[in-house]
């Protein structure tokens, strides 16, 4: 990620005394990007304009300002247990929030997302100097009060002690005076072989609270004197209401503040949600023509697209080539040649998406929401309300799932609306979308497809060659072009096998759908289209799939322990099929994957029940290089396989005349307790630079799955999602 | 109407037909009870009646009068809530955590009824969604607790 590059070093700065916080006595901590070092100044001329990190207060407890949200992936837990282990206290004494926008939460190089598993990885050495320097300071502060030498001190969880005189004083002790110190050039980090809690599966710390009912979403945000509010979406973008024939009587119905014609959609506000989607499920609405920036064709299918796209013959933009494939497959007496697709999935959070906005009297706006961009969605907002960004204040919340849901997409996020209604009503407005409005709006991930070439060999693939063809969400929001577009491609380029000749090109074709993220993004795609074709050559070259990887990563001694690893936690590769103890028939399947600066690799066991595909174990190996939590690691490869199996067996968002024909979980099935397989997990720290967490446990899944389907049945599946074959 | 939650009294004036969900959360302001999908699919909202696991997003209101309602505010009330909580926290079962109410509630109402559930058991009692996957971390904590 070109982000990671441009991550300058940040040091923390001593803020406690700007005015915010003075006289709480709590030891603040900033950190201010070096580029620009001028901020950090004005601020501390201008007021209180710097917001912290770091609070240790009086009491010894900390509050961490985290520039990541909380949705289920650890991260504050991550954070408090890296802050923690350089600051020697103990990760459940912190208290974590998110960190409102602008500020030093930029981590990432001037700017911040929580997405492409990437919060760990771009903040890890900074939240140990953050660590370390008010650990330096604290000790300073001790040093002085007892007027003996800094470095005759020592700390352990939560105070600083002098050995020779057995004093100690509790940190919240410290606190008042360390807040007036300059903030230490370089504190020295620990040697990681002292960690006491990096790497050690520290507990999280808002299960309790998970487990209760006593965590407040965006949906359940109370804000005084709020109205509630229930939208219909046109059913297609490009759409606008003209009418609500039948308004007066929706007016008339209990509860109801007022109707209002939005941009595409229609709106009721009332006392309670209830009674205003009570009401827009009542309203008759004339739907005629309007403007979007993303029209949806009348006829637009997603069968029609698929096959607008295995037929589409514009450049192949070249994203990667090794020899020269094009002559070796001229040269080839046999060619492989398959085609493969992956459908539309929604993200499908469970908590369906709700924003509340507020315009307070001095003409600033509040907006409660869920988000994986804060900046973003207050400049966004701003001007949604036509105001200065400065005037917005974005309050994330703990987000009930996200998955890549919640970035700033046009026409899915429903903020826009919520303020729109909040201006017209006069009163704060919570909106809330229903989930058939929640998949009707969804940015879904793209519909995706590839051609294969390849020429089988008795010592792996010769040749192969793909054209990835498509569009990409980092094309379509952030304006990368065809060839520099990862996502669009990934998991088909950026592959680690050494195959001689191979050529990896894009062929862009616009989607007509609003696209988005998606756990994992072109790779929960693309590694099942590359993957299985890989096994399809395999078999043309008359080789085991699991040699064949181990042949192709001969002198990869990270992808070669992975791949030896996964096999071993399986209990040895065993292709199948064979018969199980309970008597089905079972074959396993193998795949690779290198998403997101790390590398992993699985091993699924499937049989067939009553025509379809049960898979029974995922074993799989996850290698990020370095990790801060490896409970919270696990945990996210149980949900990462969770959701590769999910999509691979059930998921599909079919566009039949321009509308998604499923609006529900009823006619859209997820993965349910019923089909959940049993998984083992391996997680191995290779000592390379510190990957992603939250992602990469998925990509592998879905190959490793339809590969076991070919060893089963012989049949080989193309196209995503299996439940949509027959398996007699 | 008068609706009995958490062993209260409540005397809220609703239409008949409102779902229970919502009469929970916004009349009586008890927001642990979840919306997911609104049409019995999710079991995000699941509340018990009479001690009976019920998706309250399809229940309405007036069918439920004069019975006993149990929402994730209260789980502790009870020592069975309270053991499946402790094992919920024990074993790190959450992770967004947004259906994690209907599954201790779901939990709660079998481990109660059924001390030692089998793997069948559990299977019928279990089946609310997780969009985070954590059903197999749910299916440790429920044994833990009937292992006790
Ligand atoms: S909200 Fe009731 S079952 Fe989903
Ligand atoms: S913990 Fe997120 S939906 Fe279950």
């Amino acid at each position: 990620m070109t982000f990671l590059d441009r991550i300058a070093s940040r040091t923390p700065v001593n803020v406690s005394r700007r005015g915010f916080l003075a006289g709480t006595g709590a030891l603040v901590l900033a950190a201010t990007l070096p580029l620009r070092p001028a901020r950090g100044q004005q601020a501390a001329e201008g007021g209180p304009a710097v917001q912290a990190f770091l609070e240790l207060r009086p009491d010894g407890t900390a509050l961490l300002k985290s520039p990541f949200h909380e949705g289920g992936q650890g991260i504050y837990t991550t954070m408090a247990q890296i802050v923690g282990e350089e600051l020697d206290l103990a990760p459940d004494s912190f208290t974590v929030e998110i960190a409102p926008p602008g500020g030093p939460f930029g981590v990432m190089g001037g700017f911040r997302l929580t997405g492409g598993s990437a919060s760990t990885r771009t903040s890890y050495d900074l939240m140990r100097r953050l660590g370390a320097s008010a650990r330096a300071m604290l000790i300073e502060a001790a040093a002085t009060r007892w007027d003996v030498e800094a470095a005759t001190l020592v700390t352990e969880p939560g105070a600083v002690l002098h050995p020779d005189s057995g004093r100690r004083l509790a940190y919240g002790e410290l606190a008042a005076d360390a807040m007036d110190l300059p903030v230490p050039a370089e504190a020295p980090l620990k040697d990681p072989s002292n960690f006491r809690w990096i790497r050690t599966p520290v507990a999280r710390l808002d299960v309790r609270d998970k487990s209760t009912g006593q965590t407040k979403y965006a949906i359940d945000v109370e804000v005084e004197g709020m109205l509630l509010a229930a939208v219909r979406h046109a059913p297609r973008l490009g759409l606008a209401p003209t009418e609500v024939t039948n308004r007066a009587a929706i007016e008339a119905m209990r509860g109801v503040h007022s109707v209002h014609l939005l941009d595409g959609a229609v709106a009721v506000v009332a006392d309670r949600f209830w009674q205003a989607r009570r009401a827009i499920d009542e309203a008759q609405i004339e739907w005629g023509p309007g403007t979007s920036k993303w029209p949806m064709p009348e006829d637009f299918s997603s069968a029609g697209f698929r096959d607008t796209l295995a037929s589409a013959t514009g450049e192949v933009v070249q994203i990667e080539a090794t020899g020269d494939a094009a002559a070796a497959l001229e040269a080839a007496g046999t060619v492989i040649e398959a085609t493969y697709d992956a459908p539309f999935v929604v993200h499908g959070q469970l908590e369906p998406p709700s924003a509340t906005a507020r315009f307070n009297e001095d003409g600033t706006l509040d907006v409660w929401l869920p988000n994986q961009a804060p900046e973003q969605f207050m400049t966004a907002a701003a001007a949604a309300a036509g105001i200065e960004p400065q005037n917005v204040r974005i309050h994330g919340q703990m987000l009930g799932g996200f998955f890549g849901r919640h970035f700033l997409y046009e026409t899915a996020n429903p903020f826009p609306q919520a303020i729109a209604l909040a201006r017209a009503v006069g009163r704060p407005v919570k909106l809330i979308w229903t989930r058939e409005e929640d998949f009707l709006r969804d940015a879904p991930r793209p519909l995706g497809l590839a051609r294969f070439r390849g020429v089988p060999g008795p010592d792996g693939p010769v040749a192969l060659t793909a054209e990835v063809v498509g569009e990409g969400p980092t094309g379509r929001w952030y304006g990368a072009p065809p060839g520099r577009d990862a996502s669009a491609t990934e998991g088909i380029s950026g592959k680690a096998y050494a195959i001689p000749n191979s050529h990896i090109g894009q062929v862009y074709v616009p989607n007509p759908a609003v696209i988005g993220y998606w756990r994992s993004v072109g790779h929960s795609m693309h590694d099942f289209m590359y993957e299985c074709f890989l096994d399809e050559l395999a078999a043309a070259g008359g080789q085991d799939p699991y040699e064949m990887r181990r042949g192709l990563l001969a002198g990869n001694d990270r992808l070669t322990a992975l791949l030896e690893a996964t096999v071993e936690l399986s209990g040895g590769w065993r292709p199948g099929p064979y018969e199980a103890e309970d008597g089905s028939r079972r074959a396993r399947g193998i795949a690779m994957a290198s998403p997101f600066g790390s590398e992993a690799a699985a091993i699924a066991e499937v049989s067939l029940e009553d025509g379809e595909v049960r898979v029974h174990t995922v074993w799989t190996a996850l290698d990020p290089g370095q990790i801060v939590n490896p409970a919270i690691v696990e945990a996210q490869v149980q949900s990462a396989v969770a959701l590769g199996v999910s999509q691979t067996l059930l998921e599909e968002l079919v566009y039949e005349n321009g509308e998604p024909t499923a609006r529900n979980f009823g006619m859209y099935p997820i993965l349910g307790p019923d089909r959940m397989p049993a998984v083992r997990v391996a997680i191995l720290e290779s000592g390379a630079p510190m990957g992603g967490v939250g992602e990469p446990g998925l990509p592998a899944v879905g190959p490793a799955i339809v590969n076991a389907v070919a060893a089963l049945t012989g049949q080989r599946i193309r196209s995503l999602p299996l439940s949509r074959h027959d398996f007699g | 109407m008068q609706l009995n939650v958490n062993g209260a009294t409540h005397e809220v004036d609703v239409e008949p037909d409102t779902p229970l969900l919502w009469v929970i959360r916004e009349e009586l302001g008890l927001t642990g009870t979840k919306y997911g999908c609104g049409i019995a699919a999710c079991g995000a909202c699941t509340v018990l009646v009479d001690g009976q696991p019920t998706r309250s997003c399809v229940t309405p209101a007036d069918t439920v009068e004069g019975q006993r309602i149990t929402t994730i505010e209260t789980v502790e009330e009870t020592e069975t809530g309270r053991r499946v909580v402790a094992a919920w926290v024990e074993h790190q079962v959450p992770q967004c955590g947004y259906c994690q109410s209907g599954q201790v509630l779901a939990a709660t109402a079998l481990l109660r009824d059924v001390p030692a559930p089998t793997d069948a058991d559990i299977d019928d009692a279990m089946t609310n969604l997780c969009r985070c996957g954590t059903y197999n971390k749910i299916r440790d904590a429920v044994r833990s607790v009937a292992e006790g």
